[in-house]
């Protein structure tokens, strides 16, 4: 096991070595002249030497690689080229408000959808089942922002259920005001293509020898589904659950730019919007390595919910 | 054999005919077919300037409603009326500009001035500027749907070509894709396009691409290869060493010959069904983007700028827009969905 872990941290290493050569070579290569950018474009030829000078533009292409590679692995990116706020600063006081969003919608959108799974796996092939499916079909076919515009207007503007948006420093505050309706709607959004795939999962499973035996010794319906069913899908939910975490991460910066949220995404977009170049290097190399991270604890947790499974 | 023996002989129909054949007996593949082809014939036809042309005019009142909804009497247009009270001070002999305007209104005749009348209601109403939303959702089809499939074109092309030599030789040069695809799946979607959209929006290329559709044309094929790269790998690891592939290395047919003209052939219908799927996410991509202001130009319209406005305006109870371009964008992608899903029944039986 222990060996295992190693192992596959080793295997990160090109990977991640990869992300950070993609990542210099994009912004290196065709990506804006730095000085350009941050002095505009008139500036005295003191001002422009000086900048190259403070960003090592002067040196060779290696040499400027070699910074990047410290500044990645030092956590030390300097400051923002617009607003002169450090990076690091960004991101701590960024994140929070990343988090508040994601983690409930990531918590709330598995436990919905397998509940929801299960209930249209129970009734396969009825008149319900067949409704649902053609539902989620014209569901999902509706743009993600359809539903946000819809729904911040219906349930923050006409009926006043929630605040349209905003954003406080109290974390409680948030999560109990401003949080539920940008968290209920991503949800709501996801839900249609989780049950679909969830329910595919569960009727795999049902139709397995060990169902039909379990049927056979008398076990009640009910217990099959949760307990021999659910145990044994719980495969695939999990590698879906990890392979759409990207997908929850994307779901959380767009929620955040349409309630305007003061998150992660939010800053990004503004960053890109500004040119502001190593914002958006700093927060694609992390969240690279946090995924890479979070497939190997995805791989490891196999172990724990399946027995069967070596890890080799 | 002669030719007349073997044209008497039974023929089987060949793979695409079978799979036509298949295709014509599902109801809901028909269906969607048709109305795929509807869309795509709109689409050419605004992109030959035969419909939607004059997308731009305003034809209506700002606002205009629908006709099912009627004129809008809300109130706000009530006139005052100016009652004379007396006579004004003369001021010309004080006003410097007294002498020259006899010589404006003099110029200000001799230009012809024509009456138009703009519309109170339009079929589907009309937006903040008064342009007819109906031509504004025909010519946004025609704008996401180029985008949508020629970024799956761009995608399978790139996912095609690296997935052949890939599987094909393996070795050093499958290793080193791999590692490319390991690279690219290591970021999260979002950020790869985040940053491919700050990199074109100011860097060298931003001049040669201008701010057109073409940015988000690129922008998403080149993060949305990946996945047809695996699939595409995974199909010729499968055939190279097949017998037919073997027969043709023993007449003599060159490596890309080989890869090209006779494996690819033979998976086509799998890239069939993946450009089909990218189709649908490229067009929901793009609309996300350009809402975020990162994809079409504000001078364009599709169906991501128009439900951009439609925010704005729905607060003021406006909801034509939105409905319009909500309902045009989910019939297309829902037909074009289950025209993908009948492809591939149609395409590989052996699925079912």
């Amino acid at each position: 096991m222990f060996s295992y872990i190693l192992r596959r941290i080793w295997q990160m290493v090109p990977t991640l070595l990869g992300v950070i050569l993609l990542i210099f070579l994009l912004f290196k290569f065709f990506g804006g002249d730095p000085v350009e950018i941050m002095a505009g474009v008139k500036s005295s030829p003191e001002r422009i030497a000086s900048i190259r000078a403070q960003l090592g533009l002067d040196r060779p292409v290696w040499e400027q690689l070699w910074i990047f590679i410290q500044q990645v692995f030092s956590f030390n990116w300097g400051k923002s080229w617009m607003t002169n706020e450090a990076i690091s600063e960004i991101f701590r006081t960024r994140l929070p408000a990343t988090l508040t969003i994601m983690i409930p919608i990531l918590l709330l959108e598995v436990v919905l959808a397998i509940g929801a799974g299960l209930a249209v796996a129970y009734v396969r092939g009825s008149l319900t089942d067949r409704a649902i499916m053609i539902l989620t079909t014209v569901a999902l076919s509706i743009s993600f922002l359809v539903y946000i515009i819809v729904g911040q207007y219906l349930f923050g503007f006409i009926l006043g259920w929630f605040p349209v948006q905003g954003w406080t420093n109290s974390v409680w505050k948030n999560l109990i005001t401003y949080a539920p309706l940008p968290v209920f709607l991503a949800v709501l959004v996801s839900l249609a293509p989780q049950t679909r795939l969830y329910r595919s999962f569960f009727l795999d499973e049902i139709g397995h020898d060990y169902v039909r035996t379990a049927r056979a010794k008398g076990v009640t319906e009910n217990t099959i589904m949760l307990k021999h069913v659910l145990r044994n899908a719980m495969i695939p939910i999990l590698t879906n659950v990890a392979t759409n975490l990207p997908g929850v991460f994307i779901g959380s910066f767009l929620i955040e730019v349409f309630f305007s949220i003061p998150g992660l995404g939010r800053e990004i977009l503004v960053a890109v919007n500004r040119s502001d170049y190593p914002v958006i290097q700093a927060a694609t190399v992390y969240l690279a390595a946090l995924t890479m991270v979070i497939n190997l604890i995805t791989d490891v947790l196999y172990k724990f919910v399946d027995p069967r499974v070596t890890l080799k | 054999m002669s030719a007349e023996m073997l044209q008497s002989l039974p023929q089987s129909p060949g793979v695409w005919k079978q799979a036509w054949l298949r295709l014509k007996t599902d109801r809901v593949g028909v269906v969607s077919l048709y109305v795929t082809v509807l869309f795509i014939a709109l689409v050419l036809a605004a992109q030959l300037g035969l419909v939607a042309k004059d997308w731009q005019k305003e034809v209506g009142v700002p606002f205009a409603a629908p006709h099912m909804v009627g004129k809008i009497a809300d109130g706000t247009q009530t006139a005052t009326v100016e009652t004379v009270s007396g006579p004004n001070i003369d001021i010309s002999d004080v006003d410097p500009l007294a002498p020259r305007y006899k010589e404006w209104a003099e110029r200000a005749a001799q230009f012809k001035t024509t009456v138009t009348v703009k519309a109170d209601t339009l079929p589907f109403g009309a937006d903040q500027q008064g342009r007819d939303v109906f031509s504004k959702v025909i010519k946004g089809a025609q704008v996401s749907i180029t985008v949508g499939l020629t970024a799956a074109l761009l995608a399978t092309l790139i996912g095609t070509t690296l997935g052949a030599v890939g599987g094909y030789f393996g070795g050093r040069a499958g290793d080193f894709l791999e590692w490319v695809y390991n690279v690219f799946t290591a970021i999260p979607y979002i950020l790869l396009v985040f940053a491919l959209a700050a990199v074109l929006k100011s860097g060298p290329l931003a001049n040669t691409l201008g701010s057109g559709v073409w940015t988000v044309v690129i922008i998403l094929g080149l993060v949305g290869w990946t996945g047809i790269y695996r699939l595409v790998r995974a199909e010729y690891m499968k055939h190279r060493s097949r017998e037919y592939v073997r027969a043709a290395e023993a007449i003599g047919a060159s490596h890309a010959s080989r890869m090209f003209t006779h494996i690819l052939p033979n998976i086509s219908h799998v890239i069939l069904v993946q450009l089909s799927l990218h189709v649908v996410g490229f067009i929901k991509a793009e609309v996300i983007l350009s809402y975020l202001g990162l994809g079409v130009p504000l001078d364009m319209v599709s169906w991501g700028t128009m439900l951009a406005e439609a925010q704005t305006e729905l607060v003021q109870g406006k909801w034509w827009q939105l409905a319009t371009a909500t309902v045009f964008m989910a019939t297309f992608v829902t037909a074009f969905a289950l025209l993908t899903d009948a492809l591939r029944d149609a395409l590989d039986p052996k699925l079912r």
